[in-house]
C-alpha cells in the first residue's frame, strides 16, 4: 500500500471507565499530528465517547466551580482531534457502531461522527496500512 | 521474520510465574525468530519498577525481547526513569504509532 | 486479508448484549465477506464448552426471552467456515480437559501459537 499513512483503530471502552480510553486518545493525537489519515470504529461502550450531551460539572470536594474544574470531556477531545487531523493535512473518520448506538441511546453525537456497521470496520481495516484493536476487559 | 509489538496495559505482579500471556507470547515469538518488543503502558509499567515482582521480565530479557515503558504512564505513577528495572527503556507513546506505520503487528493486551 | 481474532474476555456483557460482542462481530464481518478466524484463549476457552445455558433470567415482570447462546454461536461460526481455535493450555488450566466441546473447534497447544499467528495477515486481540 502506497501513499499517505492510514491507520484504523477499534475502540470498545465507554468514557470514564478505563485508562485505555485516555491512551487511545493519546495515540489518535499523535497520529493526527503526523498528518495521517485515521479511521476509528467505536464499538460497544466506545460509542459514548462522542456523545454530544456530555456536560462538565463542579467539584465541591476540591471547592472548584464547573468553570474552574474544566472537566475533561472526551467529546471535546475528539472534536479537537478532528481539527488537528485536518490542520496537519490528514483526516479523522469516526464511525460509531449503529446497533451499539441504538441500545445505548447514544444517537446524539458530535459533528463529524457517522454511524456504521462491522462491515465498515472491515472496509476501513482493508484500506489501511495497519489496524490496532484496543479491547475492553472484564 | 515478523515484527511484533505487544502492548502490555495490565500489571503482571499477580500473574503466575510465567509473567502472563503477553510475556509468554513474546518469549515464544522471539524464540521462533521473530523480532519482538513489549511496550508497557498504564498499569503495565507498575511491574517494571526496580524491585517489583516481575517474573516475566527476566524471561523477556533472556529471550532478547526489548521492553519499553511509556514515559507518561511512568510519570503518572511516580516511577522515575532511573528507578526502572535494568534493561527497561523509557519511551514515548509515539513508538506505537511508529510501529503501526511501519507495518509491525501490534497486539494490545 | 486473512485475520485472526483473539478472544480472551469471557461473559463480560453477554447477558445484556444477548451475545458475546466479539463472537457477534466476527459473524457480522464473515457475513460481509471478510476472511476471519477465531482463537479462544484465557477464560474465553469456556465458550467452546457444551451445555452452557443462560436461560431463565427475569427482573420483576421482565423476562429475558433471548438469552445468549454462546455454544450455538461458536458452532455456527464453525459451520460458516470460520476456523475456531482453542488454546489447549488454557483448557487444561481451567480443568476442562476431557469436557465435551463444540464440534469443529480446533485445539492448539501453546507452542503452536507462533506458527498459528504466522498464518494470518493480521492478528486482532479483542
Amino acid at each position: 500500500m502506497t501513499g499517505k499513512t492510514t491507520l484504523t483503530f477499534a475502540l470498545m471502552d465507554a468514557p470514564f471507565e478505563s485508562a485505555r480510553s485516555t491512551t487511545a486518545l493519546r495515540l489518535l493525537d499523535i497520529a493526527a499530528a503526523r498528518g495521517f489519515d485515521i479511521s476509528v470504529f467505536a464499538y460497544e461502550g466506545a460509542v459514548m465517547q462522542t456523545f454530544a450531551l456530555q456536560r462538565p460539572h463542579a467539584n465541591t470536594v476540591h471547592g472548584r466551580s464547573a468553570e474552574e474544574e474544566n472537566h475533561f470531556l472526551p467529546k471535546d477531545a475528539i472534536a479537537a482531534l478532528f481539527d488537528a487531523a485536518k490542520r496537519h493535512g490528514g483526516s479523522l473518520d469516526w464511525v460509531n457502531c449503529g446497533l451499539c448506538v441504538d441500545e445505548r441511546g447514544a444517537g446524539e453525537a458530535i459533528a463529524g461522527v457517522r454511524r456504521g456497521t462491522p462491515a465498515d470496520f472491515w472496509k476501513m481495516a482493508e484500506a489501511s496500512h495497519n489496524t490496532l484493536v484496543i479491547p475492553t476487559r472484564d | 521474520m515478523t515484527n511484533y509489538l505487544l502492548i502490555e496495559s495490565r500489571d503482571g505482579i499477580d500473574a503466575r510465574d510465567s509473567g502472563g500471556f503477553c510475556c509468554e507470547l513474546a518469549t515464544v515469538l522471539s524464540r521462533r525468530g521473530d523480532r519482538v518488543a513489549v511496550f508497557a503502558v498504564q498499569n503495565g509499567v507498575l511491574s517494571l519498577r526496580a524491585g517489583a515482582h516481575a517474573p516475566g521480565l527476566t524471561k523477556l530479557m533472556f529471550a532478547g525481547v526489548s521492553v519499553q515503558a511509556d514515559l507518561f504512564s511512568l510519570r503518572e505513577r511516580g516511577i522515575p526513569v532511573d528507578g526502572l528495572a535494568h534493561g527497561v527503556v523509557p519511551s514515548e507513546l509515539g513508538t506505537v504509532i511508529d510501529c503501526l506505520a511501519d507495518g509491525w503487528r501490534v497486539i494490545w493486551h | 486479508m486473512k485475520t485472526l481474532n483473539i478472544i480472551a474476555s469471557a461473559y463480560r456483557a453477554t447477558v445484556e448484549e444477548q451475545d458475546d460482542p466479539i463472537v457477534w462481530i466476527c459473524h457480522a464481518m464473515k457475513g460481509a465477506g471478510a476472511q476471519v478466524d477465531v482463537l479462544l484463549r484465557g477464560n474465553a476457552v469456556n465458550y467452546a464448552v457444551r451445555g452452557q445455558s443462560a436461560k431463565g433470567l427475569a427482573f420483576g415482570g421482565w423476562t429475558q426471552t433471548q438469552p445468549p447462546h454462546l455454544e450455538h454461536d461458536i458452532a455456527s461460526l464453525c459451520n460458516k467456515g470460520v476456523a475456531v481455535h482453542v488454546m489447549v493450555d488454557d483448557v487444561a488450566r481451567r480443568g476442562l480437559t476431557g469436557v465435551p466441546m463444540v464440534d469443529g473447534v480446533r485445539m492448539v497447544p501453546g507452542d503452536a501459537l507462533p506458527a498459528l499467528l504466522a498464518g494470518y495477515d493480521r492478528v486482532w486481540h479483542w
